[in-house]
């Protein structure tokens, strides 16, 4: 369980977060939502110690984070950042095999080669292993950094934004795995994901932030409805329902929702070219 | 090792001792051997200290900060140690400055070095140097500020201590001081052991601030570290040949592109390695083979300055 108590924090005199509450469970593929710069990213950050806890304390499974030593903390979760850019030259296969490094320190045994290799496997990174990374796509890569966190083998995965950069096909099996972690191996499983759509197929739990607030939490059901998701996101949207989930329609202007720009003909015609 | 980076390392010793060899042996006639010989291998050891340390520290500060273009030299540091030197030379004067105990006072200089470069360049360089351009700058203009501050010290004392300040001021290979050698290649030494140590923990800062910071590195702290062992490293070169501004860039340029992988614990021997056979065989050629009619210092510096723009035109600023 990750416990979250009167987290606050300020970038200069700008507050970002304001006083947070809030337990993730374990065992869970939670999903976090919401507009862009409401604090999703600041907020997996200071879960996973990339930035100082400025007030409020934050614990994961027991483990205090402004207590526990920063290699400890390395075995109970893996974090993948938004920003994936790494400045040496290196290969898929060796970037993969840094994930097994809070397991071994520096000297690999055969069960850290071992672990790397389901890793490149479960990625569908056979085939490119030995290429360098700036050889690959950008959702290769992302791929590859995917597979460095998988490989870390900690019970929670903390994800900003992992669908970035993937395809149709990339970005569902992405889901399906993490699902397969959370349901077959137990794992824990915190993403932050853009598109709502994937957190209505695949989490089981929804946590929607809105300016450094969460406005509202719970099952899928509860959270992904027309009331929540239009005031979150400010603009009208649809909920419709496909294999017993929620599917948001939000793609599109409903014709009942009315038009976000005047109509044409309200405009003066040399407006419109 | 594997099998790559284990014969860049056996070929890198071969060129070494070849060069060394021609160096020490190369027209050596009948008379007095035995001092030539010595007087050889004192300058064959100042200039594989020389060369070593500045290839290492090129290679540690490019890990630091995330960048192939910086230098500890573009970023001001043998300009710092130069600064401290005549701070040194002002404050108690040519007498005073030549009765320190030779040893003792290189010591607490190389001490003072270690903690300026960490605390300065840390600040600067602790969140992994994000804006590339700006930290270029920073540095260019502290080098500036600590070479004129050393001027504006050199211009108000009288002509014997500015003679002494110019001596330390300016690269020369030729002359390396003799005296300051034991304790400069001893603490190039645990320098050099320091980082081969670190050299595992180096791979992953290379990684960057966020990615080494979930593995569970401390990464701030060896962020610091790492630029000590610069700061140390910079002082025991720029104290026996004086400031190099563009030749770290040339070694730790070859370094990353003849290693096999960006593992620290081939690079930093290579670099080491790359560096003393280019200034064993460079002063050999300069010296011995071409009568002086060139310097090696102006030639390495020339060399290394057009790599540097190369880079800039190429855009490789990360
Ligand atoms: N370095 C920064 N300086 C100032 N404001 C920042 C900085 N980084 C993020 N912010 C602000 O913090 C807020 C939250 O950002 P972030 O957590 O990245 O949002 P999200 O991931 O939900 O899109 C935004 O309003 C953003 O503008
Ligand atoms: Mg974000």
């Amino acid at each position: 369980m990750i416990r979250i108590n009167g987290l606050s924090h300020h970038i200069g005199a700008a507050p970002i977060l304001h006083d947070i509450d809030l337990t993730l469970p374990r065992g869970k593929l939670v999903a976090l939502i919401g507009p862009n710069g409401a604090g999703k990213s600041t907020l997996l950050r200071l879960v996973a110690r990339l930035e100082p806890v400025q007030q409020g304390r934050i614990e994961i499974d027991g483990l205090d984070l402004s207590t526990t030593p920063t290699e400890r903390l390395a075995l109970a979760m893996a974090v993948m950042g938004q920003q994936t850019h790494i400045a040496s030259r290196l290969r898929v296969a060796e970037l993969v095999g840094f994930g097994r490094w809070p397991h071994h320190h520096g000297r690999p045994r055969p069960a850290d080669r071992a672990a790397v290799r389901q890793a490149l496997a479960a990625f569908d990174l056979e085939p490119l292993a030995h290429r360098f990374l700036d050889e690959v796509s950008g959702g290769q890569a992302q791929r590859a950094h995917l597979a460095m966190t998988f490989a870390q083998g900690t019970d929670w995965l903390l994800l900003d934004e992992p669908l970035n950069n993937l395809d149709m096909a990339h970005s569902r099996t992405l889901m399906a795995r993490l699902a397969d972690l959370v349901r077959g191996s137990g794992r824990s499983v915190v993403t932050v994901v853009h598109e709502v759509n994937y957190a209505a197929a695949w989490a089981d739990h929804i946590v929607a932030m809105k300016d450094g607030r969460i406005v509202a939490e719970g099952p899928p059901e509860t959270v992904l409805t027309e009331p929540v998701l239009s005031a979150l996101y400010d603009t009208p949207i649809e909920v419709s329902r496909h294999d017993d989930r929620p599917l948001v329609l939000h793609h599109h202007w409903h014709d009942q929702l009315g038009s976000p720009f005047p109509k044409a003909a309200d405009a003066p015609s040399h407006l419109l070219h | 090792m594997d099998r790559p980076a284990a014969t860049l390392i056996a070929a890198l010793l071969a060129l070494l001792a070849a060069s060394s060899l021609v160096w020490m042996f190369q027209g050596i006639g009948g008379g007095n051997r035995g001092f030539i010989l010595q007087l050889r291998g004192t300058k064959l050891a100042g200039l594989v200290v020389v060369g070593a340390a500045v290839g290492i520290a090129t290679v540690l500060f490019q890990t630091v900060a995330a960048n192939r273009v910086l230098t500890p030299s573009i970023m001001g540091f043998d300009a710092l140690y130069v600064l401290l030197q005549t701070a040194l030379v002002a404050t108690l004067g040519v007498a005073g400055f030549a009765a320190l105990p030779g040893a003792a006072k290189f010591l607490a200089e190389v001490a003072v070095m270690s903690l300026l470069a960490a605390m300065l360049f840390g600040t600067l360089l602790g969140k992994g140097a994000k804006d590339i351009p700006r930290t270029i700058l920073t540095g260019v203009i502290l080098g500036v500020l600590f070479r004129s501050l050393s001027t504006f010290l050199a211009r108000i004392m009288d002509p014997n201590a500015f003679a002494v300040v110019q001596s330390v001021s300016f690269a020369s290979f030729g002359s390396i001081d003799a005296a300051l050698l034991p304790a400069a290649g001893a603490i190039a030494g645990l320098c050099v052991a320091g980082a081969m140590w670190l050299a595992p923990r180096l791979d992953v800062l290379a990684l960057g601030r966020e990615v080494a910071v979930s593995l569970g590195l401390r990464f701030d702290r060896l962020v610091l570290v790492t630029l000590g062992l610069v700061g140390m490293l910079v002082a025991v070169s720029t104290a026996l040949v004086g400031p190099v501004a563009f030749f770290g860039l040339l070694v730790a340029g070859l370094a990353h592109g003849l290693a096999p992988s960006a593992r620290h614990a081939v690079l930093l021997p290579a670099a080491g390695l790359i560096g003393a056979v280019i200034l064993v065989a460079g002063q050999t050629l300069f010296e011995r083979l071409m009568g002086q009619t060139a310097t090696l210092s102006v030639v390495v510096e020339f060399a290394g300055g057009l790599f540097f723009l190369f880079l800039l035109l190429r855009g490789r600023v990360r």
